[in-house]
């Protein structure tokens, strides 16, 4: 389903982020990414996303070469990838619910759709009571967990969690793995990048481990190694 | 879709605006006083424009003829100014007409009506004024007069004398003055303009530059770069709109108290009668212009971070 082939990123000081990385990840996986910082998470993960471009290499998003696609077709692309960020990125101006309307807006969905899914998605993430709250009235974890059910809210075909538990304590860290785990069992491929080796282990699945741009390691039902 | 999207950008256009009122007070202020100086640079102009058409309209050139001039002679004279481009009106004065008027200028001064008296005739010569169409055309106007065979010519000169060449130091500095004014108003216009366009361009940039965090969110949810833009040039939009409103309801008692003095001190021209009259006009430049500015400021500020 993501194909990356030979992809290399070195940043304008010649620094290399990425070196000659080339892996795959079928449909329904849960694959975690783990490694130091400055490894080369972030930037696997924008390489995906399509925010930066490799030097070299290119990256396949099913057959399409996610790097070629026009402006246009690149929205539509992103819209079957929810992403969830260590800092939350909530629009803090706009309350839950209009947070994640507004994904569903932006994915050209209807109205009646929107007053339906919104509450339904925030039922799943155990929020339905914080719907008219705005992003600084909420603690970390709830914060994260309306991010996520933005991120999942247009059924994407993956999504992708950079470091979401990095901000949270550990009851809230368990909280959104579970979730992250109930998404991938509903059918979603999950991506997440993490240093916290407890969520790495409990989870038991598939672990990727960067160091210095490279994959050093990538283990079917992996534990966190480094 | 094209519908709910027009919806949707509106409404989020107007609940920003609301929710960030703090930025949207200052920008609509800063604005404000940007519409408020193009007004008054509006105002300024037709004053100003009055004024020079009044000054120009004092200025005419004085043919006066000798007191045996026959009239058939001056009326072809009268006709032959009348062909001329430069020439916008001839209006002549016979000589019992320049006795009145004589007559009524002294009527204080009882020793020079007495000396009017004592002669047998009308000492006044008829009198043909001219006016030109700019103040720099009556040296050409005076030269066709010195040239033609009026003023020397002919078998008995019949022009006494041309008032032009008293005068001509005075309408030269008039012209030079009208010019000069005219062009420091041009530039003192294009520069003010210049500067508050800047300001609000550079107040509308920033109050963006603090949603960029939110513009980089609504790329990675996949929202198109309209979707993104729409709201924020629908809130420039509004910027304008309640800052034009503002503007149009500060003019108006502005013009009131600044009307007779205007009046008295430009003469002719009541500022305030203008602004009603030129409502409409004023309405749509400020209007317009507050729409054009808010709107264009926002598109070129959120493009910025629209780049992929």
């Amino acid at each position: 389903m993501i194909h990356f082939d030979r992809v290399s990123k070195i940043y304008n000081g010649g620094a290399a982020a990425l070196q000659d990385i080339s892996l795959s990840i079928k449909p329904n996986e849960f694959v975690s990414i783990v490694g130091h910082s400055g490894a080369g998470k972030t930037t696997l993960l924008k390489m995906l996303l399509a925010e930066d471009k490799p030097t070299k290499g290119s990256v396949f998003f099913e057959s399409t070469d996610v790097h070629s696609l026009e402006k246009h077709l690149l929205n539509q692309y992103r819209r079957r990838i929810g992403t969830v960020f260590q800092d939350f990125r909530l629009l803090p101006n706009k309350t839950t619910y209009e947070n994640i309307a507004f994904a569903m807006e932006a994915a050209g969905r209807l109205d009646d759709e929107i007053e339906s899914d919104v509450p339904h998605v925030l039922e799943l993430v155990d929020l339905s009571d914080k719907i008219w709250n705005f992003p600084d009235e909420l603690s970390g974890g709830e914060k994260q967990r309306v991010a996520i059910a933005r991120a999942i809210v247009n059924q994407p075909d993956v999504v992708i969690a950079d470091e979401p538990t990095g901000n949270l304590d550990p009851i809230n860290t368990f909280e959104v793995v579970q979730i992250l785990k109930k998404i991938n069992d509903l059918g979603t491929t999950v991506l997440l990048t993490t240093h916290n080796k407890g969520v790495i282990d409990s989870l038991g699945r598939r672990v990727i481990t960067l160091d210095n741009g490279k994959v050093v390691r990538d283990d079917k039902s992996g534990r966190y190694v480094l | 879709m094209f519908w709910i999207n027009a919806k949707r950008i509106i409404k989020s256009g107007f609940v920003s605006f609301w929710r960030n009122g703090f930025v949207s007070l200052a920008s609509v202020l800063v604005m404000t006083l940007t519409l408020f100086v193009i007004g008054s640079l509006l105002f300024i102009g037709a004053i100003f424009d009055a004024s020079l058409t009044q000054l120009k309209d004092k200025v005419d050139v004085n043919v006066y003829f000798v007191t045996t001039a026959p009239e058939g002679d001056i009326f072809s004279l009268k006709t032959a100014l009348e062909g001329l481009p430069e020439v916008s009106e001839v209006t002549y004065t016979s000589r019992e007409e320049a006795l009145i008027k004589f007559r009524k200028r002294h009527e204080n001064d009882q020793l020079t009506l007495q000396a009017l008296e004592e002669l047998d005739e009308n000492p006044l010569g008829a009198s043909l004024s001219v006016k030109a169409r700019e103040t720099s055309q009556y040296e050409s106007i005076a030269t066709f007069l010195q040239g033609g065979e009026y003023l020397a010519g002919g078998t008995t000169p019949i022009v006494d004398k041309i008032n032009f060449f008293q005068n001509k130091v005075a309408i030269d500095k008039l012209t030079q003055i009208i010019n000069s004014s005219e062009q420091f108003g041009l530039v003192i216009t294009v520069f003010l303009v210049l500067a508050s366009v800047l300001i609000t361009f550079n107040t509308i940039r920033l109050a963006i530059y603090t949603a960029r965090e939110e513009i980089s969110v609504m790329r990675l949810v996949g929202a198109s770069n309209q979707y993104i833009r729409g709201p924020f040039v629908f809130e420039g939009i509004i910027y304008g709109i309640v800052s034009a409103v503002i503007t149009l309801v500060v003019f108006y008692p502005i013009t009131f108290w600044l009307g007779p003095t205007t009046e008295t001190f430009f003469g002719e021209i009541n500022i305030f009668t203008y602004y009603t009259e030129n409502f409409g006009q004023v309405f749509a430049i400020i209007v317009g212009l507050g729409v054009v500015l808010g709107a264009l400021s926002s598109w070129l500020a959120v493009k910025r971070y629209l780049k992929v």
